[in-house]
């Protein structure tokens, strides 16, 4: 499309509504030309809507879109495109059962009716000899690691002769080595006058490690923007919460003792289509401790947590609960108090149009005071006990009544958790807890969960985001390719090594 | 004896390709919907009503190809219908389909009453047993065009989903609706065509039945063939080609029966009848697994979900 330096872009005055919901208002950005340029701010700051407004996946209600000081009308991502505008979605739009050749050859504005594919293979080979990064063209897209199902978004933009090329979390599903390789290219093409870049993020190390520049959003307004090399971490840490902010580090009053509660032999798990995604685990849980299990998404932890809450069944291996074998009856869950939060609890473990209360209750419905006689619900018990819970655990409509989808993510994570963590509980799983929250209900869900920790409960955190590992966890494993490859004590974690261990690099 | 069992083999050999031609149509057709992400269940109904229409057409026109040829069309309506309904808001492909096979069926036979008499003129078939002096060999071999025509389509249509923006397109959006939209690809329109196109070739099927074999119209004409092209294409890993050999695979199981009394074996005669229908139900059961996908399903089949 357009050949020499990428245009330089503005958006002035942008103002988008949802109905009563006001998500950008009178929101300025600038991305110069071959800019690296990074947009902040919170959850639910506004950072995606004003980059679909750009992209021409949200019309905004006030506002224009400059390209080279010219008005530019885009009305759908293809206009974009003609401009030279590209963007690189969190979840991945590449099509898995697909080879990477086909994947990129789809994405072409203009298709032949009949496709050559020989010719097509040559000149996609030969864009990728100019590309900083290489990636197999028959590889089939689903046998991708996720760092390199991020470079053939990238190279798909780029094959498309993108000039601005949007990034929405760009680095949430790699490690910290994968991000910073794939950073540092985009940031060697800006230096080349080959590229502008705009990456959405909240993770301040990337915006002071590479870009130029940095615009904060709050709440769907413009809080301030400037030269990276200008502004201090703990500044723009404030432009972005509001207030100085520090997390606070988590009272650990108690040393965890050496009694086993939960301990997991040689646990083999295989996905849908029989490939072994768990190859053996062996990990051992003791009283009043939380063990954090690091790793990029993808490496077995989904399957072990569902495994872990009976929502699936592992082909080898035992797990032992109080010395006991255990199996996910409802009877033994009872017995042994071994609870979860899974990811994406309304998914996972919510049903969706059923009230606060009900979704509550889901552990006890059946017992005293709720089941008069074990098999008649009295509705009166059901709604006092959500109403005690919802009180203690700050959940907010404060209405037993209302479905539970229409609660706001932050509010079933903490009913859920007000669920698991009600019944005494004795061994606690969790799946990224904190996964799409704000500030004050992160804060919130991790003190509760480290306050149970205090209480002598077992806990195994699995997560994706390792700084919320190592804030929590005494104990800290590494999962790789199915395994359990790295073992250390929070206190003397040393990142790199983590990292490195977490991309299957180690020695 | 020895040549008895070799009449036995050749009879089933004869029987797959006369049997299976139908199964391959049907096949073919449903692969290509599914191709595109939806299931059309209807194809049962397409089938009797291509039958039908097939029948009608040859009668009154005295030629069977355009039978054939207007029994596909009737058949495209059926699969443009289908996938129109389903392109609706929160409507279920199963639920359509199976509508649609009630409909279809009932419409055959509330058009056909007065066809079930008369005789049409059958399609020709190609003797390539000629040279032979066995009889049983020349029965075998007298094969009918539609066989080699669904051969052709089967390898063009492994081609076309191959090598063709087209078939590109249909594979995209029954592996993800979402990319395809991303892609700005109009995944309704393109799931109304392929599954319009898979209509035609059930309706030709269709005709096969009427017109070639068991040649007649009845309201017993079809045996489940068009519910049975939903396991057959499993079978055959949504490849066109596997349809080719899934559905002789299939004719010859259901021409067993027959070949073994013709030889005097009639012991479990309705057991071996029903050999087709076992088979159907062994592949659902060993491939509808729920702790496991198939491999090459298309992912935005209900049934993958």
């Amino acid at each position: 499309m357009t050949n020499g330096v990428p245009p330089d872009l503005q958006a002035l005055g942008i103002t988008k509504r949802f109905g009563p919901l006001t998500a950008l208002k009178d929101v300025n950005f600038q991305l110069r030309s071959a800019q690296f340029h990074a947009l902040l701010g919170e959850n639910g700051a506004g950072k995606s809507t004003l980059v679909k407004c750009i992209m021409g996946y949200y019309h905004p209600d006030e506002g224009t879109i400059l390209l080279n000081q010219e008005q530019a009308t885009i009305r759908s991502p293809r206009d974009a495109q003609t401009f030279g505008i590209g963007m690189v979605y969190q979840q991945f739009t590449l099509i898995p059962n697909m080879t990477v050749l086909e994947n990129l050859v789809i994405s072409k504005a203009k298709l032949a009716p009949l496709i050559d594919w020989q010719k097509e293979e040559r000149q996609l080979a030969e864009f990728m000899e100019k590309m900083p990064f290489k990636v197999s063209l028959t590889a089939r897209v689903s046998s991708l690691a996720a760092g390199e199902k991020q470079k053939v978004e990238i190279l798909k933009q780029l094959a498309l002769q993108n000039r601005i090329l949007i990034l929405d979390e760009p680095t949430s599903v790699l490690t910290p080595q994968e991000a910073d390789e794939m950073l540092g290219h985009l940031r060697a093409m800006t230096l080349t006058q080959q590229l502008s870049v705009l990456i959405i993020t909240h993770k301040l190390r990337e915006v002071e490690a590479f870009a130029d520049e940095v615009t904060v959003l709050r709440k769907g307004q413009f809080v301030g923007s400037g030269k990276v090399s200008e502004l201090t971490v703990s500044q723009m840490a404030e432009m972005m919460v509001g207030s100085a902010v520090t997390a606070k580090p988590k009272q650990r009053h108690v040393q965890s003792t050496k009694v086993p509660k939960l301990v997991l032999h040689d646990i083999r798990v295989k996905d849908e289509s029989s490939v072994e995604v768990v190859r053996g685990l062996h990990l051992t849980i003791h009283e009043g401790e939380i063990v954090g299990v690091a790793g990029v998404s993808g490496n077995g932890q989904r399957e072990l947590v569902e495994v872990l809450a009976g929502q699936r069944q592992a082909t080898a291996g035992t797990i032992r609960v109080h010395d006991q074998p255990y199996q996910p009856t409802r009877q033994k869950i009872m017995r042994h108090k071994m609870f979860c939060l899974p990811e994406e609890p309304l998914q996972n473990t919510c049903v969706g149009r059923m009230s606060v209360a009900e979704n509550l209750a889901f552990r006890n419905f059946d017992v005293e005071p709720h089941a008069v006689g074990g098999w008649l619900i009295s509705r009166p018990a059901l709604r006092r006990s959500a109403y005690d819970l919802i009180e203690r655990y700050n959940i907010k409509p404060p209405y037993p009544d209302t479905p539970i989808q229409s609660l706001s993510g932050g509010n079933v994570q903490r009913a859920v958790l007000a669920r698991e963590l009600s019944a005494d509980v004795e061994i606690l799983i969790i799946a990224n807890p904190c996964f799409g929250l704000d500030f004050l209900a992160m804060e919130e869900i991790r003190l509760q969960i480290v306050a149970a920790r205090n209480r002598g409960t077992a806990v195994l955190l699995v997560s994706e985001d390792l700084d919320e590992i190592l804030e929590l966890s005494d104990r800290t494993v590494v999962m790789f390719n199915g395994q359990f490859v790295y073992e250390t004590m929070s206190s003397d974690a040393d990142l790199r090594i983590i990292g490195r261990h977490m991309t299957g690099h180690a020695t | 004896m020895e040549a008895g069992w070799w009449g036995v083999l050749i009879a089933v050999l004869g029987g797959a390709i006369r049997i299976g031609t139908p199964f391959l149509f049907v096949s073919l057709g449903e692969c290509l919907t599914e191709k595109s992400g939806r299931i059309n269940l209807g194809l049962e109904g397409t089938l009797v009503m291509g039958a039908m229409t097939g029948y009608a057409v040859s009668l009154h026109s005295g030629s069977p190809w355009l039978g054939v040829v207007c029994a596909g069309l009737a058949g495209m309506v059926l699969g443009a219908l289908h996938s129109w309904l389903c392109s609706f808001q929160r409507v279920n492909d199963i639920a359509v389909g199976i509508a649609m096979m009630l409909f279809g069926t009932g419409l055959a036979f509330f058009l056909g009453k007065p066809y079930i008499q008369p005789s049409a003129p059958r399609l020709p078939s190609i003797d390539l047993g000629a040279w032979s002096e066995i009889p049983q060999l020349q029965a075998a071999l007298q094969i009918n065009a539609l066989f080699l025509v669904g051969i052709v389509v089967a390898i063009a249509l492994a081609w076309m989903l191959k090598n063709t923006a087209w078939g590109l397109k249909v594979r995209v959006v029954g592996e993800s609706a979402d990319a395809a939209r991303a892609l700005g690809l109009p995944v309704d329109r393109i799931r109304i065509l392929s599954t319009a196109q898979g209509g035609f070739l059930a309706g030709i099927g269709g005709s096969y039945l009427s017109l070639y074999y068991p040649f007649n119209w009845s309201e017993g004409l079809s045996s489940g063939q068009g519910l049975m092209a939903v396991a057959l294409v499993i079978f055959a890993r949504w490849q066109p080609v596997g349809c080719l050999w899934v559905s002789l695979l299939w004719g010859g199981a259901a021409a067993l029966g027959p070949s073994l009394q013709s030889v005097g074996i009639t012991g479990g005669y309705y057991i071996f009848n029903a050999i087709p229908y076992i088979m159907t139900l062994a592949v659902m059961i060993i491939t509808c697994s729920p702790r496991r996908t198939l491999v090459g399903v298309p992912h935005e089949l209900t049934v993958s979900r």
